[in-house]
């Protein structure tokens, strides 16, 4: 064949292009898909429940992911600030993937429990109430809209999460149980967001907090029997800065920047508990405060120490004593 | 060449309605420019981010490039095959289907019926239409190719033909999905394969519709423009077949330090590097044909639209496959570098080639020649600028972020918070916002300039 010809035959040139660009979608793309070892599925890692997949739907339709990715990477720095890296196992019930390419916000892989729903209701609502320099928009009209349930059952089949039909209306009923409850953990911070007419009602912000509290939640549980305490380390028992007044002013800025969103101005309390007191749930002595602060508490409080570091956690329990001190 | 032809109207109905798309997407541009620095205007659900970031890309990928695309391609087949196009009725119906689609995808974006995979966010009915309007592309490219009286096809219609063929095959492979309702989906694939799908799309996407077409009219633009023959003829198969291999194996790029098998990121950043060759083969080409009469760039106004345009193209396909590098994108992936470095190829290399191939294509079908060549050196100067503050502001921005999000104190923990992080990037946002308004006023001024160029004169004809 004259190679030429290859240039005055368009069909020719078309089939060959294509046969061209299928070398390298072969190798990288389509035979991956027959790999097992491309997407591993883990019984650690279990479906989405009914709510979760409705409010991972919101998160798709609001564009969530064009902000906020999902994939924390194997880096040091990035371990410390959200926690352990992502494993391919997490993804293996996501249709679609929803590990994102931009972090105008940070990443949420490991957003799941590391605060309280009121947290997030309030959040969503207005962000700038609690980070007044974060350019998170507000979301209020989620909690103005009912959730649609009329395609739930559909989806969980289509999705093959392995329940049926029965199961979707118990798992959305129980949902709706708990959070119009009033004992609801979250109660109060719900109400204020909720118009009255929901109330009683499943709301599309109901859904979306859900699924974000499911994030990384399978992989922390199944870590935690292996990794033991918490590790507040014994020899963390006396604060070296004990009333050293510039530290505590150093852990005033800290405690401005990361705890106030939660325990409100001075420690005054807010989804977390008051601060500025003698009164303490989980202890007083040092290493209490200093175990808090680093390893985090159950029922959202975050572990703190792979961002801070020891020197920051002791300059803020310091700081805690001095609100401490000035409260009585 | 005859005035007022069928495949001229269809020229010209094509550029026009790119432009209206290219000036809608960059209205919703700068109103997410404005977003980032004031959460407020995150007026209604249809005004916030999450869903107007999506109208914005898909604006301009499918409304403003697709549609110069379609216009430059069937100008040059008809010019390269001294054939008029086989199906004139059928291009006629794919004007108003086109028109028809990007105005549902616009409103379906803006409703949050998306797919959430990047640039192939439409829900399935849209796709099935997008594929509908390829197939009457196709129809129209490889039948007037068949018909045609040149013998030799030149390189313009090769990249013309890769582009026909890889967009089908990869736009299809990626929205494979299984319908819950109208507007509803879920993704064939699960997690990981998801992923790499996507990107396996998301880059060739970049491939098929802001390379191989944009050199197809570079090729053919340029040597019209200046009146000088491509350097070499030999080249451009070299980098037309090496192109066309090589970035088909790069998508993961996209996907460094994620769960995604580490042997498909390293052959996809080896295939990156490997992309610069044939890259700048297409960039050397383009200088060496001005070789001696580089006089042209300020004696013929078009000339340095092409030249500036395939500059950014080398600059962007060496910045490219550097962010492969696994360090590199450990520190730069996620931060505000990675848009700069897509505007630069959209603003700096599409939107320059496509623009100067409009006033060139327009200036025939008229016979008027262009409207004001004064007002084409503004806008050209407008859009450099715009585009370099806005692109530069966003490197150093990514490299600030990348920094910050990296930095630690002796004892290993993290100075900075995220919120740290977000604070430092405002006064890099406003001089974004800056650059975008300068840009959109070039761009405004070739709008006007394309259409006083291109109205039906007096006899209307």
């Amino acid at each position: 064949m004259n190679f030429n010809s290859l240039y005055e035959k368009p069909v020719l040139l078309a089939i060959a292009a294509a046969a061209v660009i299928s070398v390298g979608t072969l190798v990288t793309t389509f035979i991956p898909l027959f790999l097992p070892g491309t997407q591993p599925v883990s019984p650690l890692i279990k479906p989405y429940t009914a709510i979760e997949t409705e409010g991972r739907d919101i998160y798709i339709r609001e564009g969530c992911n064009n902000c906020h990715t999902q994939t924390v990477r194997p880096l040091r720095t990035e371990v410390a600030r959200y926690g352990d890296y992502s494993k391919p196992e997490e993804s293996a019930w996501d249709r679609p993937f929803l590990w994102g390419s931009r972090r105008t916000g940070p990443d949420l892989a490991r957003a799941g429990g590391k605060y309280p729903d009121a947290w997030h209701y309030r959040h969503m609502a207005n962000p700038q109430t609690m980070f007044d320099k974060s350019n998170m928009p507000p979301y209020p009209w989620l909690a103005n809209a009912k959730l649609d349930t009329s395609l739930t059952a559909r989806k969980v089949k289509i999705l093959g999460y392995g329940y049926d039909e029965a199961e979707v209306a118990r798992q959305l009923a129980a949902f709706r149980q708990t959070v119009t409850a009033p004992a609801y953990p979250s109660a109060q911070v719900r109400s204020q967001v909720t118009p009255a007419a929901l109330q009683g009602e499943i709301t599309e912000l109901d859904a979306l907090v859900a699924y974000l509290q499911k994030l990384g939640r399978d992989l922390k549980a199944a870590q935690k029997p292996a990794a033991g305490p918490a590790p507040a380390d014994a020899a963390e028992s006396k604060n070296p800065y004990a009333g050293n007044r510039s530290a505590e002013e150093e852990g005033e800025k800290i405690f401005k920047e990361i705890c106030r969103s939660c325990h409100g101005e001075k420690g005054a309390g807010g989804f977390g508990p008051k601060l500025a007191t003698t009164a303490r749930k989980f202890g007083g002595s040092d290493a209490d405060l200093f175990a808090s602060v680093a390893g985090g508490r159950p029922g959202g409080m975050p572990a703190f120490l792979p961002q801070l570091g020891k020197e920051r956690v002791w300059k803020t329990v310091a700081y805690i004593r001095y609100l401490e001190r000035e409260r009585r | 060449m005859t005035n007022g032809s069928r495949g001229d109207s269809i020229v010209r109905g094509f550029a026009l309605s790119s432009v209206f798309w290219l000036l809608v997407g960059l209205v919703v541009g700068m109103w997410l420019a404005a977003e980032m620095i004031y959460p407020a205007l995150n007026l209604t659900p249809w005004l916030a981010f999450g869903r107007l970031r999506v109208v914005h890309t898909n604006g301009l990928v499918f409304g403003f490039a697709i549609g110069g695309i379609f216009a430059c391609s069937y100008y040059m087949l008809e010019k390269l095959t001294r054939t008029p196009l086989v199906f004139p009725g059928l291009a006629k119906a794919q004007l108003w289907l086109f028109n028809i689609a990007i105005a549902l995808a616009a409103l379906s974006l803006f409703a949050g019926m998306n797919t959430s995979k990047e640039y192939a966010e439409l829900e399935w009915p849209l796709d099935v239409v997008v594929v509908v309007l390829w197939v009457m592309f196709a129809a129209n490219v490889m039948g007037t190719l068949v018909k045609r009286r040149e013998k030799q096809m030149y390189v313009s219609l090769w990249f013309l033909v890769a582009c026909v063929v890889t967009v089908a095959v990869v736009y299809i492979l990626n929205n494979l999905a299984i319908p819950v309702s109208l507007t509803k989906s879920y993704s064939a694939y699960a997690g990981v394969n998801d992923a790499n799908v996507q990107w396996w799309f998301g880059h060739n996407a970049v491939a098929s519709v802001f390379t191989f077409p944009i050199l197809a009219m570079f090729y053919y633009f340029l040597p019209k423009s200046t009146g000088l023959p491509i350097y070499s003829h030999r080249l451009s198969i070299i980098a037309f077949w090496s192109l066309v291999f090589g970035y088909l194996w790069t998508g993961a790029h996209h996907l460094m330090l994620t769960p995604v098998p580490e042997w498909i990121q390293t052959v996809a950043l080896a295939f990156s590097l490997f992309l610069i060759a044939p890259s700048w083969a297409s960039v050397i080409n383009g200088y060496y044909t001005m070789n001696g009469n580089w006089d042209k760039m300020k004696s013929n106004y078009l000339t340095k639209f092409f030249i500036l345009g395939v500059t950014f193209y080398g600059l962007q396909t060496v910045q490219g496959p550097t962010q492969a590098i696994r360090a590199l994108s450990g520190y730069l992936h996620y931060t505000e570098y990675i848009p700069g470095h897509v505007h630069m190829g959209t603003m700096g290399w599409v939107t320059m080639i496509i623009t100067a191939s409009m006033y060139f294509m327009m200036a025939r079908i008229s016979g008027r020649g262009i409207h004001s060549v004064k007002l084409a050196n503004l806008h050209f100067w407008l859009i450099l600028v715009g585009q370099l503050l806005f692109t530069v502001t966003l490197w150093i921005a990514g490299i600030v972020q990348g920094a910050m999000w990296k930095a630690t104190n002796p004892d290993g923990s993290l100075t900075y918070t995220f919120l740290d992080s977000v604070a430092a990037m405002y006064p890099f946002w406003t001089v974004r916002l800056v650059g975008g308004l300068l840009y959109f006023a070039g761009i405004a001024v070739f709008a006007y300039n394309l259409h006083m160029t291109s109205r039906p004169n007096a006899q209307g004809v």
